[in-house]
């Protein structure tokens, strides 16, 4: 007990920041907060493929969009429970992702992250075709729009429940399994881990996660899913959250989901290039500045703090 | 050294295989080409589109070429490859509003490309590249974002025209009109394509070049300049990428800041299917996904906003054949 008691403070004070916080903010700001606890799901997810399995993934945009027009089109034609629609979307990707991961067994490292790439690509197009059905690049209305409180609330309970679910998965045998997987996959063969189960379960696992996001970030959209909003810089956005949390660790992960969904908001105030590019040149100096300075991400800052606070 | 081949005939049973399946890659392809060659006899709207795909087949191969070169040498994929190439085809196209002519200004702008990515290199890629190559793959990732915000500010996101320097005018060939641009294109790129390779297998640098990206630690004990021969890779990539922007412009209407996004995910596809070690690979699965996407485009245009998702699908079948692409050799590690 004693040695999670640090973590189990943080996580406390954590919780209760964001519990005072929307009674403090601005609606659009309560809105921005909701937007950075669905990214925080993603990051989440992806840290759980990458992060700890060693599993490249540039696609979970892809699931994000699954995830959201599950929600959509589930309320557009059924009026179904927004929650059910959450649930669903988790269902769903996790067997998208359990498909996805089939390729996994045969492709590594670079390889893997170009077909991951590949979906991420792909996926947004699908509507486009069966435009019927998934609305074409007008894009699915869902029969209900949510206010800003009740996203943030969703958002972050959301957060909370994933974060302890993989903080259990993480630490037990299937954590293990994982990690060893990660660490060297013939090492993890010959100690029995079984690599086509684990491999799949945690692309399985992850894009479960990515779905949640979708859902909610279709709800943040007002409720409407739209091909464009899935495009793959989000794809990229997450991975670039995860690099930024530092990867392999949960502590970073509210980092790097507050880096992407935050600063490309607060750069479009950026005084000479204008509000319209000052996005883009500030976020992309920003990563590559992170990256050049702190290529352990903000976990590995955290553990080399910890490193100097006991010498 | 143990050999980790995932097959459980070993080492040398696994070489005769891949021989094997090499010899059935190339048959196949010879296959394609017989069969590109037939129908382009038999059929004008089907030459008219080989034609078309082999052109812009070239420009996606010359950015595939790009990326190869750079993951041979520091097993890095270059995401910020196709924006690279776009900023410096409004690089080109400035200089030709300064008053230069295209082709010194085509000539100008594969200089600043060269001096642009071995910079990149030294002062972004190379602090990180020895760390961590996700942390060298996130770098390119904000380059690319970086990049667009640069044009974009600088540039405005509206459209821009630049003239072709091949003219409007086409060559008739037995009833089948071949446009001199695409012509030109193909010419263009396999011009360059052929002095890159003469500098690397020709030339005492090219050497060097290799023996840094094979071996770095070898290398440099034999006195190659490591680092120097790096950042002149991707300097070289870096023209590559210009030479695809430029040549890949004309068959856009006009220029814009996207113009690479949709080239760059087909020129991974096509290093992809190359096995990504293999430049003369980048170059066929170049050729291979123009001619394919052109085809299905002229064919089947009731698919054609599947168009991406299929080129994937196909190649995802390939890959999962073979999973180090057609010419890629399956790495072989030490435990």
């Amino acid at each position: 007990m004693r040695r999670h008691l640090p973590a189990l403070v943080s996580l406390i004070v954590v919780a209760g920041v964001l519990s005072v916080l929307p009674f403090t903010l601005s609606s659009y700001n309560v809105a921005l907060a909701a937007q950075v606890g669905i990214l925080f799901i993603a990051v989440l997810g992806l840290n759980i493929l990458t992060g700890y399995t060693g599993q490249i993934s540039i696609g979970h945009g892809a699931f994000m969009a699954i995830g959201g027009y599950t929600t959509a089109v589930m309320s557009r034609d059924h009026n179904t429970n927004l929650v059910v629609t959450m649930l669903m979307a988790f269902a769903i990707c996790f067997a998208v992702g359990l498909l996805v991961g089939l390729p996994a067994l045969r492709l590594s490292g670079v390889y893997l992250a170009l077909a991951t790439f590949a979906l991420a690509v792909s996926v947004p197009q699908i509507p486009l075709q069966y435009s019927t059905f998934l609305g074409g690049s007008g894009g699915v209305q869902s029969s209900r729009t949510v206010s800003n409180l009740w996203l943030y609330t969703a958002a972050w309970t959301c957060s909370a429940i994933l974060f302890v679910l993989a903080w259990l998965i993480l630490r037990g045998r299937i954590g293990r399994a994982f990690r060893a997987v990660r660490d060297s996959e013939i090492a993890a063969v010959a100690s029995g881990v079984e690599l086509p189960v684990y491999k799949t379960l945690a692309f399985g696992i992850s894009a479960a996660y990515a779905g949640v996001a979708g859902s909610l970030f279709v709800l943040a959209t007002n409720g409407f899913a739209q091909p464009t909003e899935f495009d793959v810089f989000l794809s990229l956005q997450i991975l670039i959250g995860a690099a930024v949390a530092g990867l392999g660790s949960l502590w970073g992960v509210l980092v790097g989901a507050a880096f992407v969904g935050l600063l490309p908001q607060v750069s479009t105030s950026v005084p000479l290039i204008g509000a319209e590019h000052g996005r883009d040149v500030v976020f992309g100096a920003a990563v590559i500045l992170i990256m050049l300075l702190l290529p352990g991400g903000f976990a590995g800052l955290l553990a080399r703090l910890r490193r100097l606070a006991r010498a | 050294m143990m050999e980790a081949v995932t097959s459980p005939l070993g080492g040398l049973r696994a070489r005769g295989v891949s021989m094997a399946s090499a010899a059935v890659v190339y048959v196949l392809l010879l296959a394609a080409a017989v069969t590109l060659l037939v129908g382009s006899l038999e059929s004008t709207r089907f030459a008219t589109l080989t034609v078309s795909g082999v052109a812009v087949g070239a420009a996606y191969g010359s950015l595939a070429l790009a990326l190869v070169l750079i993951y041979r040498a520091t097993h890095v994929v270059n995401f910020a490859q196709g924006e690279l190439g776009m900023a410096t085809t409004y690089v080109a196209y400035q200089l030709i509003q300064w008053g230069l002519s295209y082709w010194e200004a085509f000539f100008a702008t594969l200089a600043i490309a060269f001096v642009l990515g071995a910079a990149i290199q030294t002062l972004l890629i190379r602090p990180v590249q020895h760390r961590s190559v996700i942390g060298a793959v996130i770098v390119t990732v904000g380059l690319f974002i970086l990049i667009d915000g640069i044009v974009n500010w600088i540039w405005g996101s509206g459209i821009r025209f630049l003239r072709s320097p091949f003219g409007g005018g086409s060559f008739d060939v037995g009833g089948v009109q071949i446009q001199h641009l695409y012509v030109g294109m193909f010419g263009v790129v396999f011009a360059c394509v052929v002095l890159v390779w003469a500098l690397f297998r020709v030339t005492k640098l090219g050497l060097g070049m290799r023996a840094a990206a094979l071996r770095p630690a070898a290398a440099a004990l034999v006195g190659v300049r490591v680092e120097w021969m790096l950042a002149l890779g991707w300097g070289l990539a870096a023209v590559l990428g210009a030479v695809a922007g430029l040549m890949y412009e004309p068959t856009q209407l006009f220029l814009t800041p996207t113009l690479m996004q949709q080239a760059l995910v087909f020129a991974f596809a096509a290093a992809v299917l190359g096995g990504l070690e293999s430049p003369g690979g980048a170059m066929v699965g170049g050729l291979a996904i123009g001619v394919f996407l052109e085809l299905l485009a002229g064919y089947l245009p009731q698919v054609v906003s599947l168009e991406v998702p299929f080129a994937f699908a196909v190649l995802l079948a390939i890959l999962l054949v073979k999973p180090a692409g057609l010419f890629g050799r399956r790495e072989v590690s030490r435990v």
